[in-house]
């Protein structure tokens, strides 16, 4: 019980941070948190009585203090009950520890679902996130929005994970445990972040080349703001006359057999859908924050910023670089 | 010489000492790693029981292979016999008993190639085609492949008692190669069972 | 009471004075040779030497991990340079010195003159060694000899379906599977020869219930060998039906599963470490109580103990997966019996302590090296055990947590019980003892590097550091740490250097040790050192645990109490 009352804000400062297991939000990271607290606190005392008892029997029984006596100590070889003992406390505590693991388990894996839920599919990609919205019909990447949830108005996110080339895991530290994407493989998890705010995390399953950079964003909006967000989603793609070259571009570059831009002729699912793009914070998975400069960088030369990415560079004019780059900047 | 009563330079043994043959042991061990592989084997084999994504399915292609399981399993006693044979020294009986393992041994294989054909060529089935031809190819065949080397030793064999170099001295190597040979009839008993059986 | 020289000469023979010969000679002699002790000598130096390579790659991961947005090395490099790491130090340095050191030992200690299949021993290290080049003949050929050579690069799981064709193109990945499928078919072969040679070979008297607890432990190490070491090769014969035929047991694009070959790689890969860390269990039962002076306490429940091990070490694989959606039930149960493998491994430690405890301790190298070991495992093993608790490893799994939690294991158990015995048995093996001045230099640079590297890089995996990561983000509060592990493990690379300068010095100028240098009690100090070929001119007979003990000490024989 002495454990639940160590609070995260307890723990010394070095151990919080943007993605610190020991600063949880939401109710899978604090189960785990807490429980993380009564293992630590357990394997601790065992340390403790075990290293001390070794120092104490190095200490006391060094050669040193024997100097000239020449006998060899006595020979023991043995005692059944001793044995006994120290298989028995061992056994209760892992019977202790056991059961206070299954309770996290169960309540965590076969929580029930409220009517009041959203459910997101994530697919993992190499190296990039897609976040598909069934009941709204939005499907965006890299950065996932879901509501603030907390007691008196709970609306925890389900997700439901899978994979479209390798293995992948979602990991959001602050949020709660990771759970790997698999290819013909269904997984879910569930998320209800209190605050409003960013929260980061990566790809947890070594993917290939780009595992490093497969960062995770989740944005806690709150109502009102999530329900904008879902507006401006469900909107089709901006149309400006002003970026028309750009598009020109776009529909006539392979692009549009990767990309999906909903309102023109590009529906390809193998890259990241760019409906909104300009609604991002970041491209390329969280490696760069987005702006003309990067963006235009990326484009020409994709591998600048992420080597081995499954983007190849167009080699487009500088012209239609900017053109193309003017146009997806337009894509609020 | 110092002799203590307690130590390791007393001379005579206190107790006789008798040990088991290392051949024996050997081929023991070896056949628990190999069971190992089967197992896997046999894991993924029902693992993907039903899972393929296109036909054919065993139930359309396969036979139940009495005949030549009677044959495999009868090599086993012919095997036996000739090793108690070997134990009394007859070296004739020996190898007319190794002759009869090797040819139910071959019964068997050709019997295996005879499938392989068909479902080949006939039902158009390999192990590129679906998930059952590639758990069907690969437990078959790692089980067929066995039965090939078991043959081969045993044709050894068979050629060195049939030219008198195999006598009573070398009871306990034919021995080992018999306990190697009821493996490998052992297993195709789990394999046909879990292929020809309740996977059809 | 017999005195040394009189057991020793009685035992171990003349001194040998071999007549010069060429080098062609010699290296005919070692590359042709079937005896156990030179099979035991070569398997001992070749994994040496890749350990020297690996731990060079892990040196260049240091490197780049120093400080984050490094560019070192480039992540192609980089995930080249952890999947060599770890399939080398696992199939090519941890495995082969084990197996070196179990060649060497176990005929001398059970009275017998060789083991059970010399020529299969002989085979047996010749295809791991080959395995070994093979794999780095992959840096060079690795996308075929037309393209430019690549290393694998799918990490040591080589986790489904990264390893299927199109997501590994080239040969990277043949190179993987062929070189650790012949690691498995040599691991494999050394286990059949360890069990045939502790059941058929003992000297008369050596009974089971006699035998050195290294013996015990090696043979039940050999029996997990059998169950554990199969099933790798087994899915690497599907791996490369796969590659190479066109199979599907691993293609999800054909319904094939990649939990499938999770399960198939953990049903190995747990009881794997088992495997090794039980000969370093079977060194600390040896060295501990010779250096502490006393009979190994509670031997029936250390051997009781490694069997319980062995056993419950089969049902715990998928605590290597608790993050790929098992069910709740599934999950419990691993949870479980994972833990409960915390109960013998108590026991282990606990005797040990009760071994020491009323000793007269004598703080060697050897010793040092073995009392370091004891904290270590002490912490591996309880940071294992929050890894055991599922919900807990939901967070840790895949982090530096799990990175550190293996490498106290592997280097602070493993790694400083096998220099342990390298202090221990040196003297055996070229009749010459090892510098322990320069030991303990060796030991205290070895210690702190190992502090400084492997405690600290529990904090990166608790702030949410992924592991197999070629960088990280400067904003996640990671670098500070990585910068002091990095500095760790190049003080590891000085005190291995230390290392090898002292196995090289002691070799010419170490003090001679005559056979019994620590006066120990099993029966390979009563042969001479280096033993003859034959190791012991009559075979021994033996009549309790502790032969050497009882000439020694007549009047309280171990004998008696039997
Ligand atoms: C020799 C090597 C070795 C050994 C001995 C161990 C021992 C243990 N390991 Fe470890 N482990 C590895 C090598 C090893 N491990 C490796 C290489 C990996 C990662 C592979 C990879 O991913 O690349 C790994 C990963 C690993 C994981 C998976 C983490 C993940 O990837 O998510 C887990 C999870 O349960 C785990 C648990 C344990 C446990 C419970 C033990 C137990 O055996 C420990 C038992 C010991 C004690 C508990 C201490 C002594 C006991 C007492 C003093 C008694 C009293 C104590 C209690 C009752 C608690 N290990
Ligand atoms: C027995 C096993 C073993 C041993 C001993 C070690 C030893 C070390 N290991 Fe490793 N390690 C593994 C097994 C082992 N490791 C495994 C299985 C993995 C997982 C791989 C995977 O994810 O697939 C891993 C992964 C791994 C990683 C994680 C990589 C990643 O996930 O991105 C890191 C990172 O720091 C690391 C570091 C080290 C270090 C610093 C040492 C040090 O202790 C090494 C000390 C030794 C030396 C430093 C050698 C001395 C060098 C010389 C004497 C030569 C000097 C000469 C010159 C410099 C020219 N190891
Ligand atoms: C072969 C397929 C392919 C083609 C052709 C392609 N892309 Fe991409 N694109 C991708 C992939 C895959 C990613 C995800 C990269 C990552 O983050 O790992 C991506 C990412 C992007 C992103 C960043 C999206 C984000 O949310 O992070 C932009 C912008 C982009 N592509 C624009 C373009 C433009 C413009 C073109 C044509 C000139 C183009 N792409 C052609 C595959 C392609
Ligand atoms: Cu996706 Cu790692
Ligand atoms: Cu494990």
């Amino acid at each position: 019980m002495l454990v639940l009352l160590i609070d995260s804000a307890n723990l010394p400062q070095v151990i919080h941070g943007p993605t610190s297991i020991f600063s949880p939000a939401g109710t899978p990271a604090h189960s785990i948190f807490s429980l993380s607290m009564l293992v630590l606190a357990v394997t601790f005392c065992v340390f403790l009585i075990v290293a001390s008892l070794l120092t104490y029997a190095i200490i006391r029984f060094r050669e040193g203090r024997y100097k000239g006596e020449a006998e060899e100590p006595p020979q023991i070889y043995g005692s059944n009950q001793i044995e006994l003992s120290w298989t028995v406390i061992p056994i209760l505590i892992v019977v202790m520890l056991f059961l206070a693991s299954a309770r996290v388990i169960f309540t965590t894996q076969d929580a029930t679902k409220p009517a009041s839920s959203l459910d997101v599919v994530v697919v993992g990609h190499q190296f990039w996130w897609e976040y598909r919205y069934p009941k709204y019909g939005i499907v965006t990447a890299n950065e996932l929005h879901v509501p603030v949830s907390d007691s008196k108005n709970p609306e925890p996110t389900f997700l439901t994970l899978t994979s479209a080339d390798t293995d992948h895991s979602f990991w959001v530290p602050r949020l709660a445990g990771k759970t790997d994407l698999i290819p013909n493989r269904v997984n879910s998890m569930w998320i209800d972040p209190p605050d409003a705010g960013i929260y980061l995390g990566q790809c947890a399953q070594y993917c290939g080349v780009q595992h490093a950079k497969m960062l995770i964003r989740v944005y806690a909006d709150t109502p009102s703001q999530f329900e904008q967000w879902i507006k401006d989603q469900q909107k089709p793609a901006v149309q400006d006359a002003s970026k028309q070259e750009g598009r020109e571009v776009f529909e006539h570059n392979a692009c549009i057999s990767c990309h999906t831009i909903q309102g023109t002729v590009a529906t390809g699912t193998f890259g990241p859908n760019l409906t909104h793009l300009a609604s991002r914070d970041t491209i390329a998975s969280g490696s760069v924050p987005l702006n003309a400069k990067n963006l235009r960088e990326f484009i020409d030369n994709p591998a600048h910023f992420k080597p081995g990415v499954l983007m190849p560079s167009m080699h487009l004019s500088n012209h239609d670089l900017d053109a193309v780059t003017a146009y997806l900047m337009s894509l609020k | 010489m110092a002799t203590s009563q307690y130590g390791l330079l007393t001379q005579q043994p206190l107790e006789p000492w008798e040990l088991p043959s290392r051949g024996v042991v050997g081929m023991l061990c070896l056949i628990l790693a190999e069971a190992a592989i089967f197992l896997i084997f046999v894991v993924a084999y029902i693992f993907y029981e039903g899972k393929s994504l296109s036909g054919p399915t065993p139930a359309e292609v396969l036979k139940i292979p009495i005949f030549s399981t009677i044959c495999l399993l009868s090599s086993s006693i012919t095997v036996h016999f000739a090793a108690h044979a070997l134990k009394h020294n007859k070296t004739r009986q020996t190898s007319a008993w190794l002759a009869a393992t090797v040819a139910l041994g071959t019964i068997f294989i050709a019997w295996t190639g005879m499938e392989w054909y068909e479902l080949i060529y006939k039902e158009g089935l390999t192990i590129k085609t679906n998930l059952f031809g590639t758990t069907y190819y690969s437990l078959v065949g790692l089980h067929a492949t066995h039965v090939v080397v078991g043959l081969l030793m045993l044709s050894l064999s068979l050629a060195f008692s049939l030219l008198g170099w195999q006598t009573e001295k070398h009871y306990n190597r034919l021995e080992v190669l018999s306990l190697y040979w009821h493996f490998v009839d052992a297993v195709w008993v789990v394999v046909f069972l879990v292929v020809y059986v309740f996977g059809r | 009471m017999a005195t040394d020289a009189s057991y020793g000469n009685a035992l171990a023979g003349g001194a040998q004075t071999a007549p010069s010969r060429t080098a062609l000679q010699i290296v005919h002699e070692w590359v042709t040779t079937v005896d156990h002790k030179k099979i035991g000598l070569m398997y001992i130096v070749s994994a040496l030497l890749f350990l020297v390579v690996a731990g060079i790659e892990a040196l260049l991961m240091r490197i780049q991990l120093a400080v984050p947005n490094n560019t070192a090395v480039s992540p192609e490099a980089f995930n080249r340079l952890f999947t060599m790491h770890g399939t080398t130090m696992v199939f090519f340095v941890g495995m082969p010195i084990l197996f070196g050191f179990g060649n060497y030992l176990i005929p001398l200690m059970i009275g017998a003159r060789d083991m059970a299949f010399p020529r299969l021993n002989a085979f047996s290290f010749w295809c791991t060694f080959f395995g070994g080049i093979l794999l780095y003949l992959s840096y060079v050929a690795g996308s075929g000899l037309a393209g430019a050579g690549t290393a694998p690069d799918v990490g040591w799981w080589a986790y489904a379906p990264l390893t299927a064709a199109p997501f590994s193109p080239g040969h990277s990945t043949d190179y993987w599977t062929l070189s650790v499928l012949l690691s498995g078919i040599s691991s494999i072969g050394s286990a059949i020869n360890i069990v045939a040679t502790v059941v058929s070979m003992r000297c008369p008297g050596m009974k089971l219930t006699r035998m050195p607890l290294l013996v015990w432990l090696y043979t039940v190490m050999s029996m997990l060998v059998f169950v554990t070491v199969s099933p790798l090769t087994a899915a690497q014969i599907m791996l490369m039906f796969d590659r190479y035929l066109g199979s599907h047991f691993f293609d999800t694009q054909a319904g094939g599963s990649a939990v499938l070959w999770m399960h198939f790689f953990w049903i190995f890969g747990h009881p794997e470490v088992y495997v090794l860390i039980l000969p370093a269990f079977a060194f600390a039962n040896e060295i501990i109580p010779v250096f502490s002076r006393k009979a190994i306490f509670g031997y029936p429940a250390m051997v009781a103990a490694s069997v319980g091990i062995g056993f419950v070490s089969l049902s715990v694989w998928a605590h290597h997966m608790f993050t790929v959606g098992m069910s709740a039930g599934s999950n419990t149960f691993f949870v479980l019996a994972t833990m409960a493998v915390g109960v013998p491994t108590g026991i282990k430690i606990f005797n040990w302590l009760a071994t020491i405890w009323g000793g007269r301790i004598q703080f060697t190298t050897a010793m040092l090296f073995s009392i370091g070991f004891l904290f270590q495992f002490l912490v591996a093993g309880l940071t294992g055990i929050m890894l055991a608790s599922a919900p807990f490893d939901w967070q840790l799994g895949n982090s530096y947590f799990v990175v550190a939690h293996f490498h106290y294991v592997l280097v602070g158990a493993i790694l400083f019980m096998l220099f342990a015995a390298f202090y221990y048995w040196y003297p055996k093996m070229t009749g010459r003892m090892m510098s322990e001045k320069i030991g303990k230099w060796h030991f205290w640079l070895f210690l702190i590097g190992f502090h400084i590297t492997f405690d600290l890089m529990h904090i990166p995996g608790i702030l949410g550091m992924p592991r197999r990561i070629y960088t990280y983000e400067a904003d996640r509060g990671w670098m500070i740490w990585n910068l002091i592990i990095s500095g760790g493990a190049a003080i590891q690379a000085i005190a291995t250097i230390v290392f090898v300068y002292n196995l090289v010095w002691s070799f010419f100028k170490g003090k001679v040790a005559g056979p019994d240098p620590w006066d120990a009690w099993t029966l390979e100090w009563a042969a001479a050192s280096p033993p003859p070929p034959y190791n012991f001119p009559q075979t021994p007979v033996v009549e309790s645990r502790r032969p050497l003990w009882d000439i020694k000490h007549p009047e309280d024989a171990d004998a008696y109490y039997e």
